[in-house]
This record gives structure tokens, C-alpha cells and sequence, in this order.
């Protein structure tokens, strides 16, 4: 396993996959930073974990279910009350599609 | 009222007898909050009304004798939801979010008669070890306000350091109750994994975030894990364990406990006068009946890489909510629906958010995946694997919390690898979901030093017995910083 140099134009590809947008200081700076991380990263190759299993919580906990049965919370008014903007009970946002758009 | 210096059975006894109400002490910890917050900058919101009230209504209905928390106010990390009060988990995101229900810590303090006093700062998101990521304020350490509190749990661990509260929830993900715990001179205890309840708890990362108390002593502390223990149909990763009560039969007598000491925790990167400091209490540790022996952890150095990896991709998942959409911040002036997800998010989150939503999303892509988060996830089994060979033939693992004492403001902010390293010691009980405490074992530059007993899964009578032993033999309690008196 080998950790590639990171360059700008991969850190510009998962701003775009997470939905940031970076200017150009910012690309710079986290362009840096993350190459630094993963300098951190690149000893982990040393370790052998041939047939390790991976750990993805350390909960002994086996998943369960609930009992089937409808709740009327009734929080419209209250959750609505968080939105940046509703109207008539529904949350309101911008124009879905935009004409001017690429995608 | 003096919170630096009376413990809760202390208060809880006055409360009985009718010395002092509950209104008394609401209104104490209000004054102190008055008084010394603009200097030191805990609190985020301050619940004046509501802690009155309930504080009046448990006055009318007296306190119970049963119930050592009822009638004494606390302070909860912002990062915890609180039904109808501001909770902001110090980012700009959530800067109006009002929730409509409550953790069920929260819920469960409020039956036991706690009263919640307000909301602590904290780091953004609770990413940061120095509270300096919070887009509202700058927390300032107890001892010294040229130096940072620690964190994530920066404010809980000041306000209770600096007598304006008896003590405070905080969460800790990779370190952030015990860090912060141990830069202030206080107790501060992560729970197992699952030991609490993380409903209403604002996801991090969340196969290791876990509730965890800040409080002045250990008996203190074991006292409100008490009464916040336990399993909740809220959160399926809440343990069905039986919850003693972690403050009874605590003794000052080690006679028989085994203490393993990882040589791996006197590392490079660790100052000489925490290892100094230590040393010294392992000694006290010795004196009082227990044997200690070196030990070997040997994945310790690779905690820092793979929990980053871990637990930055666990956060690039549960922070996609953060959408513009139903809740907290929407930029303006938006082009189409992708331009307000976009817009939002970059407006909405600090850099530190950004940095870990980077790297979460790198690990989880195509490409990177094997490489690095399969990878850091194996290495996590190797860690947790490392403990249990300990804890077959141990009681405890004891070592520094922090390899420095309190830094000043700014000092590593602009290297996040360098950052990132301050939480060596702390990640690997999160890794392998176990519980541990910090207990200030000393000064080094008038600075506190913090100790660290780390148990296996649900020992936690274990790290309380022997860090109520400890706190009884250096009485390092009674020194305290001045600070709101």
C-alpha cells in the first residue's frame, strides 16, 4: 500500500464529493495540510494486517427491533419552526433546477 | 455558596437540612457565571429563567433525600441536545437551532432533580482539542487565561475548574472530557462505549463518541455517572450492563489491584514534567497497596493516523445532514438546489470541520478505501487486541492524559499534524471503546498535570476506586486556582 503525493486537483475532487467549495487560499491551504496527514497516514503501511479483521464499533451490542407501531409525534409546528423557511407546512427552497445550470 | 471548594454530599445534606435551597444555588452559580465569565468565556448560553424556575419548584416540593443531585445546578456541552434552549455545537450551522426534545441525559439529570444551568463552548462539532474551533468564543484555561483550556470539552472543563458550576456534561470522542479534564485540574470520566446513553447527542464520529462528567473530585463525578448510566431504547448501542452505584464503597486501600504502565505512554513527544509528574504518582499508587508493572501496548503509535481516518469518515457521513435544507444555516443567494448544499456548507462549517469532511470523504472514496479506512479499521482490532492481552492479566492501565501541560492560545494551530499528536495518549481508549478518567496528579509550571486509569469494558468501579485512593492520598483537590471566588 502506498499513500500517493496529494496534489490539488484531487483535493478539488472530494470538495466537489462533500459538497464544499474551496477558494483558492482555502485549496492551497488544505492542499498542505492533508499532504501532512497523510504523511501521518503512510506509517500505517508498516503494520501487517494480513487477515486482521477490521473493527467498525467496539459495541458487543447485537442490532434488535422495535415493535412495529405507528406514533403521531405531532411536531410539524415545532420542526417546521427550524427551517430556514416553510409555507403551508412544507419546508421552501430554492428553484430545484436551474435553466442557466450545467447539471 | 463556594463550589471550589464543597463537594455534592456536602451540598445535597445542606439542601436536606434546609440550610441553603435550590434557589440559592441556581442563583450562585448565575452570580459566578456574571462575574468571572467574561474572563474566562465558558458559557455559551446561560439558562437563567429556566434554572430559576425549576429551582423554585423544587424548593415548593422539597428535596428529597434520596436524590444527591436534586436542587444543584450543572452545565451541559453545546453539543447536547436541551428541549427549547439554544444548542449550537459551537458552529456557525447550527448558530439558531432550537431543538424539541432532550438527550436523554439531559432527561434523565432533570428526573433526578439536576438543574441544568446552561451551555458550555466547546470546539466546533467537538473536532479540536483546544476549544479555539468554536465560532463564538475563546475559552480560557482555569489556571492561566494565557492558555487554552483543552478540549474539546474546553468550556464544561473550565466552568467547573473555575468554581462557577459543581460540574459539567462534555463529550469525548478522541479525548475531549479527559483532555480538557486534565489541562484544568479536574476529574474527568469517559465512560465504556455504550455505558451512556448518546441519544440528543450531536454525531461526530459515531462508534466513539461517548457522554463523559467533569467534576471537581472523584466522588463527585462517580455520582452523577450514576445517575446518567444505563440503557436507552433511544440508542441501540446503549448497554443492557447492570449500573452499580459508582460512588459507594469507594475506599482509600489498593491492597491487591494490579496496575499495568504502558511504556509506550512515556513516549517521545511526552515532556519531561508530565513523565516527571507521573512517575511520582505511581509511586503514591504503590504506597497504597497496588503493584505496578511495565507493560507493552505496541500499536500505540498508530492510534493518531488510524483514529483520524476512522473518525473523520464517520463525520463526513453524519455531517451530510448539514444540507441547508431542514435545519440550521442556508446561505443566500443561491443559484439551484446543488449551489445552496454547497454554499451552505462552506459558509456554515469552520475550517477544522472542513479539514476532517476532507479527509472522511478522501477515505471512504473509490481508490482510497483499502488503503486507508479498511486499513485504519484493522489496525483498531490490533489496538483493542493490545488491551485485552493486558486486561487478562490487569486491573488498570495507568498513564499521562496529555503528553503537555495547558500550551498557549495559537501555539500549534497552524500544524494539524502537530495537533493532532497531543491526543496520542487519549484515542486509544476510544478505539477500543473502554472507559478512562484523568485525575490531576500535580503541577509542572503551575500547570496541572493530568493521570490516566484506563479499565476494560464496564470497569469503571475499578478507575474510580483507585482514583478516589489517589485523590485521598495527594488531596490535590483542595488547591485550586482561585478562580470564581
Amino acid at each position: 500500500m502506498a499513500v500517493e503525493k496529494l496534489n490539488r486537483q484531487a483535493v478539488e475532487n472530494v470538495a466537489g464529493l462533500a459538497k464544499l467549495s474551496l477558494d483558492d487560499n482555502q485549496a492551497e491551504m488544505m492542499t498542505e495540510q492533508l499532504d501532512k496527514i497523510f504523511d501521518l497516514v503512510t506509517s500505517l503501511a508498516e503494520v501487517d494486517t494480513d487477515g486482521v479483521e477490521p473493527t467498525y464499533s467496539p459495541t458487543q451490542n447485537q442490532t434488535v427491533l422495535r415493535e412495529d407501531v405507528a406514533v403521531n409525534a405531532n411536531q410539524t409546528k415545532q420542526l417546521l419552526d427550524n427551517a430556514p423557511e416553510s409555507e403551508a407546512n412544507l419546508i421552501k427552497v430554492p428553484t430545484i433546477i436551474d435553466e442557466g445550470a450545467e447539471n | 455558596m463556594d463550589f471550589l471548594h464543597t463537594d455534592l454530599e456536602t451540598l445535597h445534606q445542606q439542601l436536606v437540612d434546609k440550610e441553603i435551597t435550590a434557589t440559592d444555588l441556581v442563583q450562585a452559580a448565575l452570580d459566578n457565571i456574571d462575574a468571572t465569565d467574561p474572563k474566562y468565556d465558558a458559557f455559551i448560553t446561560v439558562m437563567k429563567d429556566e434554572a430559576l424556575a425549576q429551582a423554585a419548584q423544587l424548593d415548593a416540593q422539597g428535596i428529597d433525600a434520596d436524590d444527591i443531585l436534586a436542587g444543584i445546578p450543572y452545565g451541559i456541552k453545546d453539543n447536547i441536545v436541551t428541549k427549547d434552549v439554544l444548542t449550537t455545537a459551537a458552529s456557525r450551522m447550527l448558530e439558531n437551532f432550537v431543538p424539541i426534545y432532550d438527550a436523554t441525559v439531559v432527561e434523565k439529570l432533570r428526573d433526578a432533580g439536576a438543574i441544568g444551568i446552561g451551555k458550555l463552548n466547546m470546539d466546533e462539532f467537538a473536532m479540536g482539542s483546544t476549544t479555539e474551533t468554536s465560532y463564538f468564543k475563546q475559552t480560557k484555561n482555569a489556571w492561566n487565561t494565557d492558555k487554552v483550556p483543552g478540549g474539546s470539552s474546553g468550556g464544561s472543563a473550565a466552568a467547573v475548574a473555575s468554581g462557577q458550576i459543581p460540574y459539567a456534561l462534555g463529550t469525548d470522542t478522541g479525548g475531549s472530557v479527559r483532555q480538557p479534564a486534565a489541562f484544568n485540574g479536574i476529574v474527568g470520566m469517559k465512560p465504556t462505549y455504550g455505558r451512556v446513553s448518546r441519544w440528543g447527542v450531536i454525531a461526530f464520529a459515531s462508534s466513539f463518541d461517548q457522554v463523559g462528567v467533569l467534576a471537581r473530585t472523584v466522588k463527585d463525578n462517580a455520582h452523577v455517572l450514576t445517575a446518567l448510566a444505563g440503557q436507552d431504547a433511544q440508542d441501540q448501542t446503549s448497554s443492557a450492563q447492570a449500573v452499580p452505584d459508582f460512588a459507594a464503597n469507594l475506599t482509600t486501600d489498593l491492597s491487591g489491584m494490579k496496575i499495568a504502565v504502558p511504556k509506550e505512554y512515556f513516549g517521545r513527544g511526552v515532556s519531561e514534567e508530565v513523565k516527571t509528574t507521573i512517575e511520582a504518582g505511581l509511586e503514591t499508587l504503590k504506597s497504597l497497596g497496588a503493584t505496578v508493572d511495565e507493560v507493552s501496548l505496541p500499536h500505540t503509535q498508530y492510534g493518531v493516523a488510524a483514529y483520524y481516518i476512522l473518525a473523520s469518515a464517520e463525520a463526513s457521513s453524519n455531517l451530510q445532514r448539514f444540507d441547508g435544507i431542514r435545519y440550521g444555516f442556508r446561505a443566500d443567494n443561491v443559484k439551484n438546489l446543488e449551489d445552496l448544499y454547497v454554499q451552505s456548507r462552506s459558509q456554515g462549517f469552520g475550517d477544522e470541520v472542513k479539514r476532517r469532511i476532507m479527509l472522511g470523504t478522501y477515505s471512504l472514496s473509490a481508490g482510497s478505501y483499502d488503503a486507508f479506512f479498511k486499513k485504519a479499521a484493522q489496525i483498531r482490532t490490533l489496538m483493542a487486541d493490545d488491551f485485552k492481552k493486558v486486561f487478562a492479566d490487569y486491573d488498570l492501565i495507568v498513564g499521562p492524559t496529555a503528553p503537555n501541560v495547558a500550551y498557549n492560545f495559537g501555539e500549534n494551530s497552524d500544524d494539524p499534524e502537530i495537533t493532532y499528536m497531543n491526543d496520542v495518549l487519549t484515542i486509544p481508549v476510544n478505539m477500543a471503546g473502554l472507559p478512562g478518567m484523568s485525575v490531576n496528579a500535580g503541577f509542572a509550571n503551575e500547570l496541572p498535570v493530568g493521570m490516566q486509569f484506563i479499565g476494560d469494558q464496564f470497569q469503571e468501579e475499578k478507575l474510580y476506586q483507585a482514583g478516589y485512593a489517589f485523590e485521598q492520598a495527594t488531596k490535590l483537590y483542595e488547591k485550586t486556582p482561585g478562580g470564581a471566588k
